[in-house]
C-alpha cells in the first residue's frame, strides 16, 4: 500500500512530500524575488525632503487597502468584488481552525477562530466573487486588454484553492481523503506559482506601497 | 546624475537607437520599479484616474499597459524568473516598432499628472515609471518632434519656446512704468532670485507685475538674473536627464553666483518638481539655497503678515490644483490660504487637492503638437468638474495649466475666464489701486 | 475442532441456540448492513439452510488484536453466534492442537473444501521479494502459506488493518517488506475489514452476509464493505455539532475537553476515517475512542502509522521539515541576491556606460 493512485495516498503524499516541495519552491522563489526587489534599492535622494519617509510610507500600507472616494465612485463593481473576495480569501485562509492549526504546526503561532459554518458562508460569497471577477475580467474592455495568460492561470489556481476547499469542508466530494489531498494540492500549486507569477503581490505590494507613501511622503503628500 | 562622459563609450554609437534605448531603460530600474512590476495584479484601476483612458475610451491609454517596454527590460533582466523564460525563448522582447508605437502611449496620452500613482492599490507610483520610460524613449529616438524642439531651444537659446533676455527687458520697463518700481536685476545676496517661465513673460506678464508689487509691499529682496531667467526643463518633459541636469545647472550657476538664499520657481507645475525635487538628483549634489515654488512664498509672507489685503472678490471663484504642484509637490493648503484672503465666494471643484484631475496639457503634452486632439480630450474630464460648481472664473497657479483651461474653456464655449493666483494677490494689496 | 458438515441451522440448535436469538441476530446483522427489513425473513432462511463453511484462519504479522476483537468481546454476543455458524478448521492461536497437527488439520481442510472454503488473513506478510524468514510459521514462509491457501478459496477476508493494508507492520521503514493480503491476492473476491482492530460486528456481519447471500457484500475501492465503510467517523460523531459551531477542545483536560467538544485541535482524523465505531461502538455498544475523550487515530485507513502524527490535527503536514524550508529561502535569497547584484551592475554599466544625450543629437532628428 504505497500507491499514489488510492485517495489516502495522495492525501498523504500531498501533507508530506509534496508540502515541502511546495514550501520549498516557494521560499525559494519569494526570497529570490525579495532580493531582487530590495537589494536594487534606490539611489541617494539630495533633494530636500518636506517630510520624513517612514510614516507616510507605512500610512500608504495601509490606506490602499480601501480606494478613494472618487475611485470608488467610478469602479464600484471592480472595488466591491475586489475586496469581497480578498476579504473572504483572507478569513477562509486565516480564520477557519484547520489552518489555523496548520499555521501553528509550521510557525508556532495562533489565534482565535472563527465559527465554522460562517467561514463557510464567508467561503461560499468569496467564490461568487471570484466569479463575478472573472467575468467582469473577460468582458471590462481594460481588463480584456490587460490581461494574459497569467491572469486566467493565476485565478483559476486561486478559484480551485478556494472552490476545493468549499468542497472539501461540505464533503461533496467523496471519499474524504481525496477532497482534502485535491485542496491541499491547489493549495501547493498557489504556492508554486507565487513566487513566478503577479501572486507575489501578495508580498510585494506592501513593499510596492511603503515606496508609494515614502515618495509622495517625502514631497508632502499623503498618497 | 550629472551627464558622464565616459571615454569607454564607442564614439561610433552618437546615433539614437534601440540599444542605446535599452541601455537608458536599463539605467532606470531600480527597487521601487522591480516592487511595482512585480505587484500589478492588472485590475485596471489605473485606467479609472485616467483622464486620457476615460476621455476617449480607449483601454490602450491604461496607464500600466504604458510602462510595457520598461516592464519587459526589467522582467527579462533583472529578474531570475525572466532569465528561465528567456533561456526557453519565452520572454517577449522591446523591439524598435514596439517603442514607435508606444511613442503615443508614453508621450501624447500622459501629462504625467500622477493620479494613477495614486489609486493604484498595490502602491504602482505609474507615474515615477512613465518619467524613466521617457528616458529610454529618448535614447531609442521615439521622442515626439514638439518635445525634441523644445528642448533643443532650451538648451540653445536658454528657452524652451526661444525667447531671449532683450524680450524680457521690454518687458521689465513696461512693469516698471507701469508699477512705478524697480524690478531688481542680477542684485547679489538678495533673499530670492526669480525664475520665470517662457509662457508667463509671454501669455501672462502680468504676473511680473504682481511679484514686483507684492515684493515691494512685503518688503522682500528680489533679483532676477540676467545669466538664467527661465525656470522650466525641456529636459524633464521629453526626460533626457543629460538635458534636464544642464538646464538645471543653468538655475544653480546663477543662484551661486548671485548667492542668494532661495530660488522661487514661478506660476508652472513641471519647473517647480524639475528645480525642486529632481534637480539636486540631476545635478548629483545638494544645493547651497531653498527652492520654494511662487505660492509657497506668498503664503509664508501671508503666515508672517506682511502681506495686507483690502476688499475681496466678490464672484464665484474656483480653483485650479497644478498636478505638479499639488499632488506632486504637496503644495495645496497654501494656495487655499491665500484664496481665503481675496476670494469671498470660493468654491472646491469635486476632486480636488491631491485628487484633482489634470488640465490635460501637463508632461510635455501641450508642446507636442501631435497631440492635440487628446489634449482636449483629457480636457473634458477638468470640464465637467469645472461645470459641476459653475464658476465664474477659473484661479491657477501654472501657467501651462492656465492656457490649458482658457483654450479648452473656450473651445467648448464656456465664459469663464481664468486668472493667476499671485494677480489675484496683487490686486488686493492694501495701498494699491483697487482693480478696474 | 473437525469439520462438521451440517448446516448452520442444525448447528445452533445443537449449541442451544433460540430461534428468537437467532431471529434477532439476522435483524441485527441486516439492519447494520442497510439490508431492507423485507430481507430478514429470507436472510433468516437462508442462514438456516446455509452449510457451515469451512474457514482457515491465518494469522501472519498480526498482534492478535483482531481476533481478541472477535473472541474477547462481551458475551453472549452475535459474533459468538457467528463462529458458531462457522466451521473454524485452522486458526493457530485458537486451537487446542499445535505444531505438526495443526498443520495437518490445515492442510485436510484445504483438500477438503477445496473450491469452497473461507480463508481469513490477520496480520501483513513479508511480499515476495522480501526476505521470508521474517515470519514463518512451522517453517513455512508467510507468503508460500497464502499463496498455497489461496488456491482453494472461495473468497478472502483480510481482517484488520494489517492484512487490509499492511497495518503497522508496513509503516516506514518497513524493515520486513511487509505487504497487505489485497497487493498479493487479484482473482479471488476478497473483503477488507479494516480496523485497528476491526469493529467485531462488521467481522460477523460481512460473515452473515456471505453465508446468507453466497456472496460478499459491496465494497468501496478499499475493497471495503460499503455497508459499515460507507460513512465517515466525522459525517456520525456525536460531537460534530462542536465542529460545525467551531466549539473545540484544544487539550486534554481543559472546558472543551470535559464539555465533550469536537477533538479536531487534538489530531482526531475522524474527518478522513472510515468506519462503523461511531455508530456501532465497541463493547456491546458501551462506547468507542470519540466519546472515551480520545482522538480518532483512523485506524482503519491505509497507511494510518505514517500519517503523521496521531495529536497532530488532520490539516497539519505530515513531515514537516524546517530545516528543508530554511534551506530553501537560503537558497532562494542568494539565488535572488546573485541576480539583484548582477542586475545592479548591469544597472551601473548602463548608467556610467550611458552615451549623454544632446542638443545636437535631438536636433539632428528634427
Amino acid at each position: 500500500m504505497t500507491a499514489l493512485t488510492d485517495p489516502m495516498g495522495f492525501l498523504l503524499f500531498t501533507k508530506g512530500p509534496l508540502f515541502n516541495i511546495a514550501i520549498a519552491i516557494f521560499a525559494l522563489g519569494l526570497l529570490a524575488r525579495l532580493a531582487e526587489i530590495l537589494l536594487l534599492g534606490r539611489r541617494p535622494n539630495f533633494a530636500e525632503p518636506r517630510a520624513g519617509e517612514w510614516l507616510p510610507g507605512l500610512r500608504t500600507v495601509v490606506t490602499r487597502t480601501l480606494p478613494d472616494p472618487g475611485t470608488f465612485k467610478r469602479a464600484p463593481f471592480n472595488v466591491v468584488t475586489g475586496l469581497i473576495w480578498h476579504i473572504g480569501f483572507l478569513v477562509a485562509l486565516l480564520l477557519f481552525i484547520p489552518h489555523i492549526e496548520l499555521i501553528k504546526g509550521l510557525f508556532g503561532v495562533s489565534w482565535p477562530g472563527l465559527p465554522n459554518p460562517f467561514v463557510d458562508l464567508v467561503t461560499a460569497v468569496t467564490l461568487v466573487a471570484l466569479a463575478a471577477t472573472l467575468v467582469h475580467r473577460l468582458n471590462h474592455p481594460v481588463k480584456k486588454r490587460l490581461s494574459t495568460v497569467e491572469d486566467y492561470l493565476v485565478w483559476t489556481v486561486t478559484f480551485l484553492v478556494v472552490l476545493t476547499g468549499y468542497l472539501a469542508y461540505n464533503r461533496l466530494i467523496n471519499p474524504y481523503p481525496l477532497a482534502l489531498g485535491l485542496h491541499i494540492l491547489s493549495a501547493e500549486l498557489f504556492l508554486i506559482i507565487l513566487p513566478f507569477t503577479k501572486l507575489t503581490h501578495i508580498f510585494t505590494a506592501f513593499i510596492a506601497r511603503w515606496y508609494n507613501g515614502a515618495s509622495f511622503g517625502r514631497r508632502g503628500v499623503q498618497s | 546624475m550629472s551627464p558622464i562622459v565616459n571615454p569607454a563609450v564607442n564614439p561610433e554609437a552618437t546615433t539614437f537607437n534601440l540599444e542605446r534605448g535599452l541601455a537608458a531603460f536599463r539605467a532606470e530600474i531600480d527597487g521601487p520599479v522591480a516592487a511595482f512590476f512585480s505587484s500589478c495584479v492588472h485590475c485596471g484601476i489605473c485606467a479609472q484616474s485616467c483622464p486620457f483612458y476615460l476621455e476617449t475610451g480607449d483601454p490602450k491609454y491604461t496607464p500600466i499597459l504604458k510602462l510595457e517596454p520598461l516592464r519587459l527590460v526589467w522582467e527579462s533582466e533583472f529578474t531570475l524568473w525572466g532569465k528561465i523564460k528567456g533561456a526557453l525563448g519565452l520572454q517577449r522582447k522591446v523591439t524598435d516598432a514596439m517603442l514607435a508605437e508606444w511613442e503615443e502611449l508614453i508621450y501624447d496620452s500622459c501629462s504625467m499628472c500622477g493620479r494613477c500613482s495614486m489609486v493604484c492599490p498595490v502602491g504602482n507610483d505609474i507615474q515615477a515609471m512613465v518619467r524613466k520610460s521617457r528616458e529610454g524613449m529618448v535614447a531609442a529616438g521615439h521622442a515626439p518632434e514638439g518635445l525634441a524642439g523644445a528642448a533643443v531651444r532650451a538648451v540653445k537659446t536658454g528657452s524652451p519656446m526661444g525667447l531671449q533676455w532683450k524680450t524680457l527687458q521690454v518687458q521689465i520697463e513696461h512693469v516698471q512704468t507701469s508699477s512705478g518700481l524697480t524690478v531688481p536685476v542680477d542684485q547679489p545676496g538678495v533673499d530670492y532670485l526669480v525664475m520665470l517661465s517662457s509662457m508667463e513673460v509671454i501669455n501672462f506678464p502680468e504676473y511680473l507685475e504682481a511679484i514686483t508689487k507684492i515684493f515691494d509691499h512685503a518688503g522682500v529682496t528680489w533679483t532676477l538674473s540676467t545669466q538664467c531667467f527661465e525656470a522650466t526643463n525641456a529636459g524633464i518633459q521629453i526626460g533626457n536627464k543629460d538635458i534636464a541636469a544642464l538646464l538645471v545647472e543653468r538655475v544653480v550657476d546663477a543662484a551661486v553666483k548671485l548667492g542668494v538664499k532661495n530660488v522661487i520657481s514661478p506660476e508652472c507645475g513641471h519647473a517647480y518638481t524639475a528645480i525642486r525635487w529632481e534637480g539636486p538628483n540631476l545635478i548629483g549634489r545638494r544645493y547651497p539655497f531653498r527652492v520654494f515654488h511662487i505660492i509657497e512664498v506668498l503664503d509664508q509672507l501671508r503666515a508672517q503678515g506682511r502681506i495686507t489685503t483690502e476688499g475681496k472678490e466678490l464672484d464665484r471663484l474656483s480653483l485650479h490644483d497644478p498636478c505638479n504642484l499639488a499632488r506632486k509637490s504637496g503644495v495645496i493648503q497654501q494656495q487655499r490660504n491665500l484664496m481665503d484672503l481675496v476670494a469671498d465666494q470660493f468654491v472646491e471643484l469635486p476632486e480636488h487637492g491631491r485628487f484633482q484631475w489634470c488640465c490635460g496639457a501637463g508632461g510635455g503634452v501641450s508642446s507636442n503638437e501631435r497631440a492635440e486632439p487628446l489634449k482636449l480630450a483629457a480636457f473634458k474630464r477638468k470640464k465637467a468638474q469645472i461645470e459641476a460648481v459653475e464658476p465664474e472664473r477659473m484661479v491657477t497657479m501654472c501657467a501651462t495649466c492656465r492656457t490649458q483651461l482658457e483654450e479648452g474653456l473656450e473651445h467648448f464655449n464656456m465664459d469663464i475666464p481664468v486668472v493667476g493666483l499671485t494677480e489675484l494677490i496683487a490686486d488686493h494689496l492694501v495701498d494699491k489701486e483697487e482693480p478696474a | 475442532m473437525t469439520a462438521k458438515k451440517h448446516s448452520v441451522g442444525e448447528h445452533l440448535r445443537d449449541q442451544g441456540v433460540s430461534r428468537r436469538a437467532f431471529l434477532k441476530f439476522c435483524t441485527a446483522s441486516a439492519s447494520l448492513m442497510a439490508l431492507p427489513p423485507g430481507l430478514i425473513p429470507a436472510m433468516a432462511a437462508a442462514l438456516e439452510q446455509a452449510r457451515r463453511p469451512s474457514v482457515i484462519w491465518l494469522s501472519f504479522q498480526e498482534c492478535t488484536g483482531c481476533t481478541e476483537s472477535l473472541t474477547r468481546s462481551h458475551a453472549p454476543t452475535v459474533e459468538d453466534l457467528i463462529l458458531e455458524m462457522i466451521s473454524l478448521d485452522y486458526h493457530h492461536t485458537l486451537q487446542a492442537a499445535a505444531g505438526e497437527a495443526a498443520e495437518a488439520a490445515r492442510e485436510q481442510a484445504m483438500k477438503d473444501n477445496f473450491g469452497n472454503y473461507l480463508l481469513i488473513v490477520d496480520g501483513s506478510l513479508p511480499g515476495p521479494d522480501a526476505n521470508p524468514g521474517y515470519s514463518t510459521i512451522a517453517g513455512v514462509s508467510n507468503y508460500a502459506m497464502l499463496m498455497e491457501a489461496v488456491e482453494g478459496a472461495a473468497a478472502v477476508i483480510a481482517v484488520g488493518t494489517c492484512a487490509a493494508f499492511g497495518g503497522l507492520p508496513e509503516a516506514a521503514p518497513n524493515p520486513t517488506g511487509a505487504v497487505a493480503v489485497m497487493d498479493l491476492i487479484k482473482d479471488k473476491p476478497l473483503v477488507n475489514v479494516s480496523g485497528c482492530p476491526p469493529v467485531p460486528m462488521v467481522i460477523s456481519g460481512v460473515l452473515a452476509h456471505y453465508l446468507a447471500f453466497g456472496r460478499l457484500p459491496e465494497l468501496d475501492e478499499y475493497h471495503r464493505p460499503l455497508a459499515f465503510f460507507g460513512q465517515s467517523i466525522h459525517d456520525r460523531c456525536y460531537r460534530r455539532p462542536f465542529y460545525d459551531k467551531g466549539l473545540f477542545a484544544e487539550t486534554f483536560d481543559d472546558e472543551g475537553a470535559r464539555a465533550g467538544w469536537c477533538l479536531y485541535r487534538l489530531g482526531c482524523k475522524g474527518p478522513s476515517t472510515y468506519n462503523a465505531c461511531a455508530t456501532m461502538r465497541w463493547n456491546a455498544g458501551t462506547s468507542w475512542p470519540i466519546e472515551a475523550g480520545h482522538p480518532c487515530l483512523g485506524c482503519s485507513e491505509p497507511r494510518f502509522w505514517d500519517a503523521g502524527s496521531f495529536y497532530a490535527p488532520l490539516s497539519v503536514p505530515t513531515d514537516l521539515s524546517s530545516t528543508q524550508v530554511l534551506t530553501a529561502g537560503a537558497a532562494g535569497a542568494l539565488v535572488g541576491g546573485t541576480v539583484a547584484t548582477l542586475a545592479r551592475r548591469t544597472v551601473e554599466t548602463a548608467a556610467a556606460s550611458r552615451q549623454p544625450v544632446t542638443a545636437d543629437e535631438l536636433e539632428q532628428t528634427l
